[in-house]
C-alpha cells in the first residue's frame, strides 16, 4: 500500500457537518505513515501480513461532536483499500488552523453560502495582553452571495463550533461563515 | 517561565509527578464544571443568540475538559476521562469555587464567564511555555480557542455595562458578588512550588497579576468597578503617591479571596451540581453509548 492511496481515500471522506469538504481538504491530517506487517505480528490476526496504517488527524476545535465519527469513517476507508491494521491518532501539535483550509475547499464553501474564514495569522502572533483586551480586530467577512466586504458579526457562535454569523448590508443578506482560528 | 530543561516524568521526583497532576485536575475540573454550569442555558437563553453562545461555550469547554482528563489518563495514571468526571465525589474535586456557584441570572452568567475566560486565557498562554511538552501543546490548543469566548464577552460586558442603569447595575452587583470566588481561580494546587521551580507552570500569584490588569482594563472601559488597588511594589523607582499605575506598581485585589476549592472544600452547591450531572452515568456505568 501507498501513501498516495491511503490520501486518494481520506478525500472521499468529508466533514458531517460539512458534507462537501474533505477531511484532507479540510487541513486536518497530520501524517500518513505505513508500516509492512512482518510475520510475528501476522500471529496475532493479521493474517498474510500487510500494511498497518497509522492516520494523524487534529480537531478543528477540541470539543467539536463530529470528530469521533470521523475517525471511524477514516478508519473504515483506509480498510476499505486493503490495509490490514488502522490507527487513527488524535494529536493537537501543531494545533490547527483554518489558515489550512484548502482553496478547493473554500470555493465549495462559498458555492453553498458559507463564506470561508479570512486569514487567522494575527490572532496567533498576539502576545497575551492583546489577546485578552482587544477585540480581534480581523477583517470582515465577505459575503458569500455578492462578495460585499460591507459586512458585520451578528454572533461569533452559530449552528455548530465552527460556524458564526454574520450580516452582509450590500446584499441584505444573512450568511454564516466559517471561523479564522 | 524560563527553563531551558524538558521536564520527564519518568525521571522526576515524585512529589513533581503528584503536583503535576493535582495541577491538570485543577485545570479539568475547572473546564467541566464551567461548560456544565453554560449548558444549564440551553434552551433557555433570555435571547436566541446567547442561548446559542453559552451552549457553544459549554461545548468548547467539555471538550478541553476531555482534553486534560485524557492527559491524565495517557500520562499520569488516572482512571477514563468518564471515569473521572462522573465516578468522583465533591471531595475529589479540584476545581475553584468560582465555577461550582449556581448559574443564577444572566448577568451573574455572563460576569462569571468573562472572569473565567481572561484568566483561563491567560493561564494557557503562559502554559504554551511549560517544560512538560504534553502540557504545552495542550496549552496552545485551547488558548486559540478562547478567541470567540473572549469576544463575545468582552463586547456584552462593554455594550450591557455602558447601556443604562438596570443593565449597569445588574453587572456591577453580579461582579461584586463573584470576584472573591474568581480571585479563588488562583489558589495554587498542592505543591505548585515544585512545578513553577522546574519551569512546568508559571506561578499562579503571577497570572492573577496580569489577570487583574487586563479585568480592571475591561472594567474601565465597561463603567464598572472591581476592588482591585495599584500599590506601590518594594524597590518600585516611584513613591507610589501618584493616581495612576506607575511602572513600579502592582495590582492587588482588596478583598479576600474565596479559596478552598483546590483543597477539596467546597460549597453544598456542588453536592447537587454533581447529583444532576453524574446521576446518568452513575445509574449505569457499564452502558455502552
Amino acid at each position: 500500500m501507498t501513501p498516495e492511496a491511503v490520501w486518494d481515500v481520506l478525500r472521499t471522506v468529508n466533514d458531517p457537518e460539512i458534507p462537501m469538504v474533505s477531511v484532507v481538504d479540510l487541513g486536518i491530517i497530520q501524517a500518513v505513515v505505513i508500516d509492512a506487517i512482518d510475520a510475528v505480528d501476522a500471529v496475532e490476526g493479521a493474517a498474510g501480513g500487510g500494511s498497518a496504517v497509522r492516520i494523524d488527524m487534529t480537531p478543528t476545535f477540541t470539543g467539536c461532536p463530529a470528530l469521533d465519527m470521523m475517525r471511524s469513517e477514516i478508519a473504515a476507508a483506509v480498510l476499505s483499500i486493503g490495509a490490514a491494521r488502522v490507527d487513527v491518532r488524535v494529536v493537537l501539535d501543531p494545533p490547527w488552523s483554518s489558515d489550512r483550509i484548502a482553496p478547493a475547499a473554500r470555493e465549495a464553501m462559498r458555492a453553498i453560502g458559507l463564506a470561508p474564514p479570512p486569514p487567522a495569522t494575527r490572532f496567533t502572533a498576539d502576545p497575551t495582553l492583546a489577546l485578552t483586551l482587544a477585540a480581534p480586530d480581523e477583517p470582515p467577512t465577505a459575503c458569500p452571495f455578492c462578495g460585499s466586504m460591507d459586512t458585520v458579526t451578528d454572533n461569533p457562535f452559530g449552528s455548530t463550533l465552527c460556524r458564526s454569523v454574520h450580516y452582509c448590508n450590500g446584499c441584505r443578506q444573512p450568511f454564516e461563515a466559517f471561523k479564522a482560528l | 517561565m524560563t527553563t531551558t530543561t524538558p521536564f520527564d516524568l519518568a525521571s522526576a521526583p515524585a512529589d513533581a509527578c503528584a503536583a503535576l497532576d493535582a495541577y491538570v485536575l485543577a485545570l479539568a475540573d475547572d473546564a467541566l464544571l464551567q461548560g456544565h454550569r453554560d449548558s444549564e442555558w440551553t434552551g433557555l437563553g433570555p435571547i436566541l443568540e446567547e442561548d446559542i453562545a453559552f451552549s457553544s461555550m459549554a461545548q468548547d469547554e467539555i471538550g478541553h475538559a476531555l482534553v486534560w482528563y485524557t492527559l491524565r489518563a495517557e500520562h499520569l495514571g488516572a482512571a477514563s476521562p468518564d471515569e473521572q468526571a462522573f465516578r468522583r465525589d465533591a471531595a475529589g474535586w479540584r476545581n475553584a469555587r468560582l465555577v461550582e456557584l449556581p448559574r443564577g441570572d444572566y448577568a451573574t452568567s455572563l460576569i462569571r464567564r468573562t472572569l473565567f475566560d481572561i484568566a483561563k486565557a491567560i493561564q494557557y498562554d503562559s502554559l504554551r511555555h511549560s517544560a512538560w511538552p504534553p502540557l504545552a501543546v495542550a496549552a496552545g490548543k485551547l488558548r486559540q480557542e478562547k478567541k470567540y469566548h473572549l469576544l463575545h464577552n468582552q463586547a456584552y460586558v462593554r455594550r450591557l455595562g455602558t447601556a443604562g442603569a438596570d443593565s449597569h447595575d445588574r453587572l456591577q452587583s453580579a461582579l461584586d458578588a463573584l470576584f472573591p470566588a474568581a480571585l479563588g481561580l488562583f489558589e495554587p494546587t498542592a505543591g505548585e512550588a515544585a512545578l513553577t521551580a522546574l519551569g512546568v507552570v508559571t506561578p499562579s500569584a503571577a497570572l492573577a497579576a496580569v489577570w487583574l490588569g487586563a479585568v480592571r482594563e475591561l472594567l474601565a472601559q465597561s463603567g464598572l468597578s472591581a476592588p482591585i488597588a495599584s500599590v506601590a511594589a518594594l524597590g518600585g523607582d516611584g513613591d507610589g503617591a501618584g493616581a495612576g499605575a506607575g511602572a513600579g506598581d502592582v495590582l492587588r485585589a482588596t478583598v479576600a479571596p474565596d479559596v478552598g476549592g483546590r483543597r477539596g472544600e467546597h460549597t453544598d452547591d456542588l453536592d447537587a451540581m454533581l447529583d444532576a450531572m453524574q446521576s446518568l452515568y452513575r445509574s449505569d456505568p457499564e452502558a455502552t453509548w
